[in-house]
């Protein structure tokens, strides 16, 4: 290698090696098989952490996510994490633009993307930098030399151009720089690619090199890149070859020695997808609606992270759903609530500060007791933020943030799949109770992936909407009827057992009534301002809330004993990590227990019982101790909060200090 | 427009009236559009569940529970936002927008131009009395500059909107202006409306008699009326002061052409051509201070109609296409994706 940065001065032996010519690169990479690397050893291990790491323009999270589903097929338990800059091209180089994506598989069920990395991929010395801190000591550091060089070194702060890949600091880890950029253009030699389409590939080198090193065949990956560039032959060829020859480094060079073997994991038998949260969230709410036989209807305005449900049902017409991109947040919630009215079923999504400004419209949601689902993907707030970074702050916005008694059920999703069966249930109690809903997930959640054992269509729970019976032999009293007398007039907010009252769309003969934000008369639905009727009105529409509980499952354990020690109680996107370090501190003998909340509001009945059959009560949060506060006052309960407001996912670690050390107390 | 006939001729006169009591003030403006919708709507004669009137927040928005007829009162502003949700699902219902100049000319503008510029199908009646009434008189985005009210007592310093230049800038695809006093027009301008398809925009000049009485005055009273408005109708000259002056245009410029001097005749003028969007765009700035010394007349009646296709047109043919293209969304394949592996 003769890369500025890769020449090795007083280099370690591995960089020294890597020096060497490089080597042959196969030009036709049709084979459809993996030359098995008889020189080379390999070792097992249950699971693995990698994190991929370069500039926001490198390709990072396409490698990662084509490795995510190599893995995912051949059967390993997989979780993800991207990382990104807001910034959609921010400064070449700097820290501030590198971009994340980790990936943890294993032979064993993962519920997280993991605390600390087995092995760090790095284009450039920004990646490096930003990330070697999640690396575990030891671990291994594949290295793009080209990135090393000396205005990299800089923009990426290293002082004096000390290079990390050569003066020695590096040297508690297995360091091996590549230079990565050089590979991909000599595997490119001969073709008509211009040198910024060669340099563009540099990631399928990445990818191909990682599946050689964990055994994997290029089969996946492969069809990936034949489906992309279908219709750009001289692009498909060039990113074969690139990913063939990424593979074929790692085979030839005498750098890498070892490669690692991650076995299928015991999944539940079953047919398998990936799946994102944010997909899960798009798939609910069109299975929703089809089992409603309703018209699905979409009105968003694009925001990170929740623009992919937008570009997901888009994408999805031939299920008759009709996506809205409205010219404002506001906009958006009300034309999901003109097609309520109008007998569809309403939609939309944003994130924090978008909900901030749907807010008035999901106050005349809840008077207009029309179904609405509304999808919240936190982000770390207040105000703009931080987009790209993940948090679980919104819950009392999304609980009491509206003007007046406005009582609305507030679901939270716990995982990628997870998403799926909260955004499915949103649409159930949405149509049938006639109420909006709000489903809270979050950018951790949205934009990481996981296994997901998918249900058939038959096997969903019914949904039935409580559409009035048209008046068919009501007449339209004519003007010269004179005193004739009008026909019963319909009364639009006259309530079932449960509370709802009947969706009446137009178009229903004999139905027509008027609906509006302003307080309405019991039963006629007419304008009133009487005082007690406004006392009933807002009773009966907490009442028809409250009674959502009622459909709830019993609350179940997600682990542990159903007394003890302690209770540790989450909600949403730190499922993994709490189920991780429970389940462990659970094999190690400890008296704790993890009930994971997915009824934000209201709560499941059970809950009360549950929380008094245990001495201590522990809630790790992404904020400062929202659902804390809402357990402390609903059922008088010391719990103690775990609150990391970081724009992170907690790591199990984490979780499991805050409970030894409750537990000490 | 009098040779128009109605979409469907009306076999009987449907009371559309609904049980409440009407609260606008006595004098209201109100009261003749609400009676005049009425006569457009029994003119079509449709059921009444086929029509549907939204509304924002402000006086005229209460307008739906006046009528018999799906009706929802919505948010401040956010009317056209709503109606265009409902559109989407419902693309045969007479829909309806009733707003007022606070309403989708100050915290709703952004939804009247958006819903203009999408074309969809509903008529939208903007009901400007330049005023706020409903909160007791504070100036309105239509108010003229140095408007003394009760939270400008120095005079307003806002320069007003010309709100039919404002919708011809979003590209509105009918657009009208009428008034409260002068019945026959408003019904005729609303006969049109309604016959349209695609966004309907009504500006409706209505007199507020408490906070802003007479704002219209020099527009809509005999004596002034005159000689200070120009009714336009298609393929005819712009004819005003009984027919003693006309507009004629000297290049892009419109002028008072008398036509009792000799100087010129009917032929000079300019003749109303109301599918020609360039000479809509100066119609619309036919908007001068009638107090003003050689103030050009203020023009009524249907200025510009654009038959282009309507936003839910687009959007159902979106998904007709994809349907026969895919075929009908089969679930089971949404929820499979297209790649699935087997544990065994």
């Amino acid at each position: 290698m003769t890369g500025k940065a890769g020449t090795p001065g007083n280099g370690t032996p591995e960089a020294r090696r890597d020096n060497a010519p490089s080597p042959p690169v196969p030009l036709h990479p049709e084979m459809d098989t993996i030359q098995p690397s008889h020189h080379k050893a390999t070792e097992v291990r249950e699971k693995v952490v990698i994190l991929f790491a370069g500039d926001s323009g490198d390709g990072i999270q396409l490698t990662g996510s084509q490795f995510t589903d190599t893995n995912a097929l051949f059967g390993n338990d997989v979780s993800t994490f991207p990382n990104y800059p807001a910034e959609i091209r921010a400064p070449q180089g700097t820290i501030a633009g590198v971009s994340g994506f980790q990936l943890h598989f294993g032979s064993v069920d993962v519920f997280t993307p993991g605390d600390q990395c087995d092995t760090l991929v790095v284009m450039n010395a920004a990646a490096l930098k930003a990330n070697l801190h999640k690396l575990k000591k030891g671990g291994i550091i594949i290295a793009n030399s080209d990135g090393f060089d000396t205005k990299n070194l800089r923009l990426a702060g290293y002082k004096d151009d000390a290079n990390p890949l050569t003066d020695r600091s590096l040297d508690n880890y297995v360091l091996h720089p590549v230079d990565i950029a050089k590979l991909t253009r000599l595997a490119l030699e001969g073709t008509t690619l211009g040198m910024k389409e060669k340099d563009r590939s540099k990631n399928m080198f990445v990818l191909g090199f990682i599946h050689w090193m964990y055994g994997r065949k290029l089969d996946r990956s492969r069809a990936f890149i034949m489906d992309k560039f279908k219709d750009k032959p001289d692009l498909l060829e060039a990113n074969l070859r690139v990913l063939q020859a990424g593979y074929n480094y790692g085979d030839t060079s005498e750098t890498f020695t070892t490669r690692f073997e991650v076995k299928p994991a015991p999944m539940p038998k079953g047919e398998y997808r990936n799946i994102t949260g944010n997909q899960g969230v798009a798939i609910g709410l069109i299975a929703g609606a089809q089992k409603a036989g309703l018209e699905l209807f979409y009105g968003s305005y694009p925001i990170t992270p929740a623009s992919d449900i937008l570009h997901e049902l888009s994408r999805n017409k031939h299920f008759g759903v009709k996506t809205f991109q409205a010219e404002d947040e506001i906009a958006a919630v009300c034309t999901a609530i003109g097609a309520s009215y109008g007998g569809g079923l309403g939609a939309t999504a944003s994130s924090g500060p978008g909900i901030a400004l749907k807010t008035e419209a999901l106050g005349l949601a809840v008077m207009l007791e029309l179904p609405l689902v509304v999808v919240n993907v936190q982000r770390g707030g207040p105000s703009t933020g931080m987009p790209t970074k993940t948090e679980q702050a919104d819950l009392w916005q999304a609980i009491h943030g509206r003007n007046g008694e406005a009582p609305m059920p507030v679901l939270a999703a716990s995982s990628p799949t997870d998403c799926f069966e909260m955004a499915y249930e949103a649409v159930k109690l949405a149509v049938e109770h006639m109420t909006p809903v709000m489903l809270l997930t979050d950018g951790y959640m949205a934009n990481g992936a996981e296994p997901w054992r998918f249900p058939k269509a038959a096997d969903l729970r019914p949904i039935k909407p409580p559409f009035a019976t048209p008046r068919e032999d009501y007449e339209d009293t004519e003007v010269a009827d004179g005193e004739a007398p009008a026909p019963d007039a319909f009364l639009p907010y006259e309530r079932d057992e449960r509370g709802v009252r009947p969706w009446a769309v137009p178009g229903m003969k004999g139905l027509q009534h008027r609906i509006g934000g302003i307080e309405k008369e019991d039963k006629t639905g007419n304008i009133s301002y009487d005082p007690k009727n406004h006392q009933l009105m807002v009773n009966l529409r907490a009442q028809k809330v409250a009674k959502i509980a009622d459909t709830y499952r019993p609350i179940r354990l997600d682990s542990g004993p159903d007394s003890g020690e302690l209770l540790v109680v989450g909600w949403g996107s730190t499922y993994g990590a709490i189920r991780t370090a429970m389940l462990q501190l659970q094999t190690e003998g400890y008296s704790v227990a993890h009930v994971h909340l997915r009824h934000m509001f209201p709560m499941n009945k059970g809950l009360r019982d549950l929380l008094k059959r245990y001495k201590k009560v522990l809630v790790p949060e992404m904020n400062s101790g929202q659902l804390r506060q809402l357990l402390r006052a609903e059922y008088l309960v010391d719990a103690q909060g775990l609150n990391k407001v970081q724009g992170l996912p907690f790591t199990a670690e984490e979780i499991r200090n805050a409970a030894l050390e409750l537990l000490s107390k | 427009m009098s040779t128009l006939q109605p979409a469907k001729p009306a076999p009987k006169k449907i009371d559309y009236s609904s049980d409440q009591q009407v609260r606008w003030c006595p004098g209201c403006g109100d009261y003749s559009i609400l009676k005049q919708v009425q006569s457009v709507l029994q003119e079509f004669g449709r059921p009444k569940e086929e029509i549907v009137f939204i509304s924002g927040i402000g006086c005229s928005s209460r307008f739906p529970y006046y009528l018999d007829t799906y009706g929802m009162h919505g948010i401040h502003g956010r009317a056209p936002a709503i109606a265009s949700g409902l559109r989407s699902v419902q693309p045969d219902v007479s829909l309806w927008v009733i707003t007022g100049d606070g309403d989708s000319l100050s915290i709703g503008t952004n939804h009247l131009v958006h819903v203009l510029r999408r074309n969809v199908d509903l008529n939208i009646l903007l009901f400007n009395n330049e005023i706020y009434g409903l909160t007791k008189g504070q100036y309105s985005p239509t108010s003229p500059e140095g408007a003394v009210t009760r939270s400008t007592p120095m005079g307003s310093t806002d320069h007003p909107f010309n709100p039919l230049a404002l919708c011809k800038g979003a590209d509105a695809s009918f657009l009208a202006r009428s008034m409260d006093r002068d019945p026959k027009h408003l019904r005729e301008v609303l006969l049109r409306a309604e016959k349209h398809r695609g966004t309907s925009m009504v500006e409706i000049y209505q007199n507020c008699n408490v906070f802003n009485d007479g704002a219209f005055e020099i527009f809509t009273e005999k004596a002034s009326k005159a000689l200070h408005t120009v009714f336009v109708e298609h393929g005819k000259p712009l004819l005003f002061d009984n027919g003693r002056k006309g507009i004629k245009l000297d290049g892009f410029t419109p002028k008072v052409a008398d036509l009792t001097t000799g100087g010129a005749s009917v032929d000079d003028l300019w003749v109303h051509d109301e599918h020609d969007s360039f000479k809509a765009s100066l119609l619309v700035r036919l908007f001068d201070d009638p107090h003003k010394e050689g103030a050009l007349p203020r023009p009524f009646g249907v200025f510009y109609v654009n038959e282009r296709p309507t936003h839910e047109a687009k959007m159902n043919a979106q998904v007709a296409l994809a349907k026969q293209k895919r075929g009908m969304g089969d679930l089971d394949v949404l929820l499979r994706g297209k790649q699935t592996w087997t544990i065994n």
